[in-house]
């Protein structure tokens, strides 16, 4: 199935893009998704264990992503 | 109860007017501002920028579980996004309370867990005209060009805490 992963802030700019579509299995997980982005845009130097939300809230590597869900890559946040 | 992220300048006397009643005897109120220096260098201005559905979910979150964990409801948030100009609030947190402890740990409390899990990141604009992101360093901090992560390149903070006879 085909995910597309939203990229926000030095992600975004390190990609150029700021979302990237990454082709994975059916019964992907999280920890798939992020290895895909890794292979798909080098260029974003991911930290060892990036931060995921699915559908808006924070997600283990183990959790599954389907193909309708909002998959994102979250930088250190750095609000305040 | 209200949060969420705001495109226009925040009022900041609004919202402790807001939170306030007769029955809670202290308002605290917490201002993020944009402070002109960071790590040495001098700083032109901020942009803020968030992930706003999951921004404006864990902002919710974030006073719900300060209400739970303070035992008020009286719980205002508000973050600013866009570009803000030196000594602009990016941040107010208002929360009042029967009692000054209560009021002032809530607001103590609300402003470290939104930095730590509200997804919205700065770009700093320096006067010599360079911009970068700044993270702090949970992860990633070294591996990605940025410059570094301690905490020290935190918007400067200045803290209104009212209190009326009783609290």
């Amino acid at each position: 199935m085909h995910v597309d992963v939203l990229l926000f802030a030095s992600y975004a700019d390190a990609a150029g893009a700021t979302s990237v579509r990454v082709s994975v299995a059916n019964d992907a997980r999280v920890s798939d998704v992020v290895q895909a982005v890794r292979t798909a845009v080098p260029a974003v130097r991911l930290p060892a264990r990036p931060l995921v939300a699915v559908n808006h809230r924070y997600a283990g590597a183990d959790v599954r992503v389907a193909p309708a869900d909002e998959v994102a890559l979250i930088p250190p946040v750095a609000g305040g | 109860m209200r949060t969420g992220l705001v495109g226009t300048p925040i009022d900041i006397a609004a919202i402790a007017v807001e939170v306030a009643s007769p029955a809670n005897g202290a308002v605290s109120l917490f201002v993020g501002t944009v402070r002109d220096t960071n790590d040495g260098r001098p700083v032109d201005g901020i942009e803020y920028n968030a992930y706003a559905p999951m921004a404006e979910r864990e902002m919710a979150e974030i006073a719900r579980e300060a209400a739970e964990r303070f035992g008020t409801a009286h719980v205002v948030i508000e973050h600013r996004t866009g570009y803000l100009a030196l000594g602009e609030a990016s941040v107010a947190i208002a929360v009042a309370h029967p009692r000054r402890a209560n009021a002032m740990d809530a607001t103590r409390w609300i402003i470290e867990a939104l930095k730590e899990r509200v997804p919205i990141w700065k770009l700093e604009h320096y006067t010599d005209g360079t911009r970068q992101w700044v993270e702090h360093g949970v992860q990633g901090a070294g591996r990605q060009g940025v410059v570094r992560g301690d905490g020290a390149q935190e918007a400067s903070d200045a803290r209104v805490d009212a209190e009326v006879t009783g609290a």
